[in-house]
């Protein structure tokens, strides 16, 4: 047992580290950092990037343009981007739906969209949630009813991350009500584009436009657009969502934010002292940094035992409890750190070009707004409460 | 990077984990607790033979292991069973301080005494804690000075683990102003001990040297290497204590887990009911997130100073978290059946909140952490 990087490894984090200086823009990079809007320009520039090295797909395998990393070399990858700014992936379509084409998709599908999801031809959505269903998900409504050669969809999706954007979505429609809710589930591609789909903004608490509603009217969709087979979409559904945890205990950022935490904290004054000296604030922030050293070694053993290209199963929902509560905390003292300076509400900070006078230091207005947007961590992508019930069955047998 | 156990590893901590299912109950465990000397000594030597004392030392002292991992192997499997055989204070500590404090001079004077400790047949043990001192070890109170040849030692210590059966103690004391390490017979004249049981079913005693007169050669270690020997060795025994304190969760979380399954009320087993199951949940993870800080301060044993008591501190302050976390849950979920002393679990819950006490508690590891942050930038593992 060893925690040294090999070799090997750290020649890896050097190029990481090339590519970020060379080919992920600095302007862009500090943007992230002071956690301005990101436009969807930015979003694609770096997506483009990353797939000029062939880096974008790292989930998938070598065959379909993957890069077949070792969980090491993931680890690597999102502590050193995190920490220099780089953008987050956007997980839609490479994280996502990838996966699930890759596994259960058919030969026309994979050679039709796996291709555009690595160029940036089509954005993804994520057509999951609905008003009534968001931890119960199987209790989902939106139909897709088959009328001859085509499936007619209605109904509503919300919470619809950047779906703005968004070429496609993929969704989770109902196509049958016959026995278990979950077996009557079909997993459909829509094009955003088609007649009677409508896309409608939601505002967040903090003031920023991430989500919105999708509206459903008498959508119609070809039957080729079935992924796998009727019925079967919950399982599918399932498979993309520990997929989609995997990333989310998000190690690199809440290394980041530590990092933040601590430079903002000794710039604040307290007493006449630098914060960071005050002996109750270093204590709370000793011990989130102590907890995510560990959490940092939780991640790579649960990844490192998941073999190759499997998902991690259960013990991934440990880590997205464990790592959201933890990034919630260095949030949390990000604010406080701040003492007073965190109240002001500047709305045009948040715009690339502001460039005006600050009423306080540049790094405070985002800070409270990004603790609040954050709340969002433990709540998506199957709440905490949901994952603890995923553990208890899973993993406990209770 | 890899976190597998190598093929010795795992045959030591198969060996150990079925000789301890087969040979010792928890009846055993609270006989031997609860006896005079507070374990059984034919336990002791038969894990001896087993290699077990050999695995938690260096070969250049006659063991076969000794690293951070080895001892986490051995201290998990201990603490599964709750084992009260005195390994800790004779192998871990007091032979591994032995052999650091006189590695740098050649076969080392201490080899033979040792020797004992991995056999079995003495028992050593540390005596660094002052009473005005709490958990602070390298300015202690009790001195040496010379005389004639040799030395005279003075001074009092407190909660010396298996003191009251030790053949030698390894004493901390103060030598002009420096530390120094010197190793004084249990039967030397001026020596007397007072000894209790303590709450986590061990001994320990206290112990009062007045005006002890020690050969030349009772002085092993001083200065700067003592501070150093005495740390490296600390740093292992809080391994040893956290690895063991893994296993007492481990056992605690399968216990509870069970009676969750099996104890019913209102009708239904009470492992159905949510406020229940997540708990258990938060419990299980505060147990990975433990195993992984011992295996950052494991691995980490042979770094610089600063690094590796950068992740000893870290280790033991959540390690301190964590054992209170499970201890307390495991008692609440289980009810009033843990309250009682006939209750296994009951008695791993004591040992699980105890440990804090042992070697710098939750917050002394925590202010420690932040002074070892401010001088050294680097994050930990």
């Amino acid at each position: 047992m060893n925690l040294d990087y090999s070799a090997a490894d750290l020649e890896f984090r050097d190029e990481v580290r090339r590519f970020i200086q060379e080919r992920v823009p600095a302007d862009l990079r500090e943007r992230v950092l002071a956690h301005k809007t990101l436009s969807k320009e930015d979003m694609e520039l770096y997506h483009t990037r990353l797939n000029e090295m062939g880096w974008l797909a790292q989930s998938w395998p070598e065959e379909y343009g993957g890069c077949a990393w070792t969980a090491v070399q993931k680890h690597i990858f999102d502590e050193e981007t995190a920490a220099a700014g780089c953008p987050r992936i956007i997980p839609f379509g490479v994280n996502m739906l990838g996966p699930v084409l890759i596994k259960f998709g058919d030969e026309a599908q994979k050679r039709h969209f796996l291709p555009r999801i690595l160029d940036g031809t089509d954005w993804w959505c994520q057509g999951y949630s609905e008003p009534g269903a968001g931890s119960d998900l199987a209790s989902l409504k939106t139909r897709a009813v088959r009328e001859g050669n085509k499936y007619i969809v209605n109904g509503q999706k919300t919470w619809t991350t950047l779906g703005q954007h968004a070429d496609w979505i993929f969704c989770l429609v109902r196509t049958s009500t016959e026995g278990k809710q979950q077996q009557g589930i079909s997993f459909l591609l829509i094009d955003m584009k088609s007649p009677g789909v409508e896309v409608r903004p939601i505002t967040l608490l903090d003031g920023t436009r991430e989500v919105n509603e999708i509206f459903f009217d008498n959508v119609e969709v070809p039957p080729e657009n079935l992924v796998g087979e009727e019925n079967m979409g919950w399982t599918y559904a399932k498979y993309l969502l520990t997929h989609e945890r995997t990333g989310i205990a998000g190690v690199g950022f809440a290394l980041s934010n530590l990092a933040h935490l601590k430079s903002i904290a000794r710039e604040q004054q307290c007493n006449g002292k630098p914060l960071i000296e005050d002996p109750l604030f270093a204590a709370r922030v000793a011990q989130v940094e102590i907890d995510l050293a560990a959490m940092s070694t939780t991640n790579l053993r649960v990844v490192a035992a998941a073999d190759g290209d499997a998902a991690p199963g259960a013990e991934s929902s440990m880590l997205k409890i464990k790592g959201t509560v933890i990034r919630q905390e260095i949030n949390d003292l990000m604010r406080r750190a701040l003492g007073p300076a965190a109240l002001p509400y500047i709305e045009e900070y948040f715009d690339p070009e502001f460039d005006g006078p600050l009423p306080v230091p540049d790094y405070a207005p985002p800070i409270a707004s990004h603790h609040f947007n954050e709340r969002k961590i433990s709540i998506y992508g199957g709440s905490n409460e949901i994952q603890r019930g995923i553990i208890s069955k899973m993993i406990l047998g209770l | 990077m890899n976190f597998n156990y190598t093929d010795d590893q795992r045959m030591l901590s198969e060996t150990l984990s079925r000789f301890l299912d087969d040979n010792y109950s928890h009846d055993h465990r609270m006989q031997a607790a609860q006896s005079d000397l507070g374990y059984d000594k034919d336990t002791w030597q038969q894990l001896c033979e087993l290699g077990i004392a050999g695995a938690l030392l260096p070969e250049a002292c006659g063991g076969y292991g000794g690293t951070g991992v080895d001892i986490t192997v051995v201290f998990e499997a201990l603490g599964k069973s709750l084992v009260v055989e005195p390994l800790l204070s004779t192998a871990a500590i007091s032979a591994n301080l032995l052999h650091e404090a006189t590695k740098g001079s050649g076969e080392s004077s201490q080899q033979p005494l040792i020797e004992k400790a991995i056999a079995g047949e003495a028992l050593l043990a540390l005596a660094c804690y002052e009473k005005s001192q709490r958990y602070a070890v390298t300015t202690p109170d009790s001195n040496i000075s010379k005389s004639g040849d040799g030395w005279v030692l003075n001074g009092a210590k407190t909660m010396v683990l298996n003191g009251d059966s030790a053949e030698h103690f390894i004493v901390t004391a103060k030598h002009d102003t420096e530390l120094a390490l010197v190793v004084v017979p249990a039967s030397a004249s001026g020596v007397s001990l007072s000894a209790y049981p303590t709450v986590d079913g061990g001994r320990a005693c206290d112990i009062e040297f007045s005006d002890v007169t020690l050969a030349a050669d009772a002085l092993i270690c001083s200065g700067a290497p003592a501070i150093e020997a005495l740390e490296s060795t600390l740093a292992k025994a809080n391994v040893a204590i956290c690895a063991e304190a893994l296993g007492v969760m481990e056992t605690c979380k399968e216990m509870t887990v069970e009676y969750l399954q099996t104890r019913k009320q209102f009708g239904v087993p009470i492992g159905k009911f949510q406020a229940l199951q997540h708990r258990m949940v938060d419990v299980m993870i505060e147990i990975e997130q433990a195993r992984s800080s011992i295996i950052n301060a494991a691995t980490s044993l042979d770094d610089d100073r600063d690094t590796r008591e950068k992740n000893i501190s870290a280790m033991k302050n959540l390690i301190g978290r964590a054992a209170r976390l499970v201890a307390e849950e495991s008692i609440q979920m289980h009810g009033g059946i843990a309250m009682t002393w006939e209750y296994a679990l009951a008695h791993y819950a004591k040992r699980l909140i105890m440990i804090d006490h042992w070697f710098g508690d939750t917050d002394y590891h925590l202010q420690r952490f932040i002074e070892l942050s401010a001088t050294h930038s680097d994050a930990v593992h």
